[in-house]
């Protein structure tokens, strides 16, 4: 077990390292200086070199990405090109704002996934099961921004029930937050609970068709408690892979819903800075959201070991 | 679609009549085994993935003739504006209304398909030339550097479409081409991770040791066995890309990120519509419709390909 974690650890790492080294190649090496795309038409060459000189543009590469990484690594991602401002700071109440969306958004999506797909899994013959199972093939179909916009028109353009957008700290008026928070959670947790029913009810079907849940039923459980008792905790680990995986989806689905719903999370961050041409802004945002899926995918590994006792030996 | 009563194909060899009444039907086999169950391609067991291949295969037909004739005919030119005629609902004149600068929704609607389509079919291509032949050679090199291929692949996953496309239109500024490229390089690594799976299956069995041991070279080896018998995951692979491609089509034309003003795009008009959603709310209804049909016809008929190629997996989604 100590073995797997430490292979998993250094796996983590590495994909750390490599992808830091994509983000910075794929930001420095492309056509295009920095400096000239912060100063946009107004640039002269003066104005470049004393940009350039400044942000330590013109240093060596290989410096310029120690000095960025390892900013990122004493939690110091450096100052805007274009505001001058601080990017740390802003990037935490962003983050802050853009977890708490996916985290209400996974919470929805895994409280509709996992009644609905092992419902659908157990009566996967009958008019019932098919008819969640097309239902859901549907919910696939579907953007989660254009369920944003329906939700939007329904709750807050003709009911106006609930704002049709914007943001309220939780700390300011938690009744007001909630308010704010339910349809671009939903947005995204609708979708997204669609896609995890699928796979739920894959997993619990597979499940279904194991010896030992005969030998259950053989001994007198009634299917449910057949179920309950020795199927979902196996069902879980396909599952709790592609919860993983959602997550990663949702914090890029949050990009797109945090515009829908004008909410100041890491999203509309990352689209104001590439607005505005702000490149170590969009380098900054776009590696912490690959940080966050990486972590994400390690956490899940390191969960496995958890919910399979098989894996603990070591043995795969 | 399910016929509970029926017998399972792998019933008891003992029974009978096998399979139930297909005697008389025009596919009925004239010489059935007595007591063998009848194959699983026979009729009954095709019936559902049937259903999702039909109905998929359909959406996307249509799809591709809406464009196809959106180039001959469209009920107006989607690009001219009307301001006498904007915001128009529903008529006999404009079949689905007109938008704020008195363009018909129907033919943007069609002339849309287009970029919808040509998005999918580079981003896909993009991801297909680079991805297949990245999974065959994970899949034909050492173990160790086949696991290192696909550990790089993995990591090339953490980079979802979406983001990768932000990234490059960062440096490059916004366009189609950039948002073709970007959602194809963020699908390889699908791609590459089934071809491995199918291939490395394919290099253990006995026709690829033959062909090894009777000294045919690697690049044949790929192209003439493990191609072929990795060309329907493939086919699978392209048709979810798609549905995948033609939903980060529209993330990004919405966000402004894909199509430019002036080319009609689902996704752009979504964006349009945004500001007039408490005027006219069925702006936003239409694209999105058209967006989600087409999604699910491709996703209807990936899973209904795959069913065909592999009935045992019937079941599973």
């Amino acid at each position: 077990m100590l073995l797997r974690l430490a292979e998993r650890t250094l796996i983590f790492l590495v994909s750390l390292v490599v992808s830091s080294v994509f983000v910075f190649g794929f930001m420095v090496l492309l056509p295009g200086d920095p400096a000239k795309v912060a100063l946009g038409t107004n640039a002269t060459p003066e104005s470049v070199a004393a940009l350039r000189e400044e942000f330590g543009l013109n240093r060596p590469l290989l410096e310029q990405f120690l000095s960025w990484a390892g900013g990122l690594v004493r939690l110091d991602p450096g100052v805007s090109y274009i505001s001058r401002a601080e990017i740390g700071p802003q990037l935490a109440d962003r983050l802050q704002v853009s977890l708490i969306l996916v985290l209400a958004s996974m919470l929805i999506a895994v409280t509709i996934a996992l009644p609905l797909g092992t419902l659908m899994a157990v009566h996967h013959r009958s008019t019932l099961g098919l008819g969640l199972s097309a239902l859901s093939q549907v919910g696939v179909a579907v953007p989660a921004f254009l369920a944003g916009i329906l939700l939007i028109t329904v709750f807050a353009v003709q009911l106006r029930w609930l704002p049709a957008g914007g943001w309220v700290p939780p700390a300011y008026n938690p009744v007001e937050f909630l308010r704010h928070l339910l349809l671009p959670a939903l947005s995204l947790g609708l979708i997204q609970g669609a896609v995890l029913t699928r796979y739920v009810r894959s997993a619990v079907l597979d499940v279904l068709r194991e010896d030992y849940l005969r030998t259950a039923r053989a001994k007198g459980l009634t299917p449910m408690r057949a179920l309950v008792r020795h199927g979902l905790r196996n069902a879980a680990v396909p599952v709790v892979t592609v919860l993983g995986l959602q997550l990663a989806t949702l914090l890029v689905g949050a990009v797109v819903i945090e515009r829908v719903f004008v909410i100041p999370g890491l999203g509309s961050m990352l689209l104001d800075a590439v607005g505005n041409r702000d490149l170590l802004v969009v380098q900054d945002v776009v590696m912490v959201l690959v940080v966050a899926v990486l972590l994400v995918n390690f956490v899940v590994d390191l969960l496995y070991v958890v919910i399979d006792p098989r894996l603990r030996t070591g043995a795969r | 679609m399910s016929e509970p009563t029926a017998v399972p194909s792998a019933g008891p060899p003992d029974l009978p009549t096998a399979g139930p009444a297909r005697t008389g039907g025009a596919g009925s086999t004239p010489t059935r085994l007595r007591g063998i169950p009848e194959a699983p391609a026979g009729g009954r067991r095709r019936r559902r993935p049937a259903g999702a291949l039909l109905v998929g295969g359909a959406i996307v037909v249509a799809v591709v003739v809406i464009a196809l004739v959106s180039f001959v005919w469209t009920p107006h030119d989607p690009g001219i504006v009307n301001a006498a005629d904007r915001l128009q609902t529903s008529s006999w004149r404009y079949w689905l209304g007109t938008d704020r600068f008195g363009r018909d929704v129907v033919s943007l609607l069609m002339v849309g398909s287009r970029t919808t389509l040509l998005v999918g079919i580079v981003a896909v291509g993009v991801a297909m030339l680079v991805g297949v032949p990245l999974g065959i050679l994970a899949a034909m090199v050492p173990r160790w550097w086949g696991e290192l291929l696909m550990r790089g692949n993995d990591l090339l996953l953490a980079f979802p479409a979406l983001l990768l496309a932000i990234m490059l239109t960062a440096v490059h500024g916004q366009g189609i081409v950039t948002a073709m490229i970007a959602i194809g390089i963020a699908s390889i690594p699908s791609f590459a991770r089934v071809v491995r799976s199918g291939a490395l299956s394919v290099m253990k069995t006995e026709y690829v040791l033959a062909a090894r041991a009777a000294g045919r070279r690697p690049v044949g080896i790929a192209l003439r066995h493990v191609l072929p018998n990795v060309a329907s995951l493939v086919i699978v692979q392209a048709s979810v890309s798609f549905a995948i491609a033609v939903l980060a089509e529209a993330a990004l034309s919405y966000l402004g990120l894909g199509a430019p003003p002036g080319t009609p795009s689902w996704g752009r008009m979504l964006q349009e519509g945004q500001e007039l959603l408490f005027v006219a709310p069925r702006l936003e209804v239409f694209p999105g419709v058209c967006i989600a049909l087409a999604v699910l016809g491709f996703n209807l008929l990936g899973d209904g390909l795959r069913d065909h190629f592999d009935p045992r997996l019937e079941d599973r989604r």
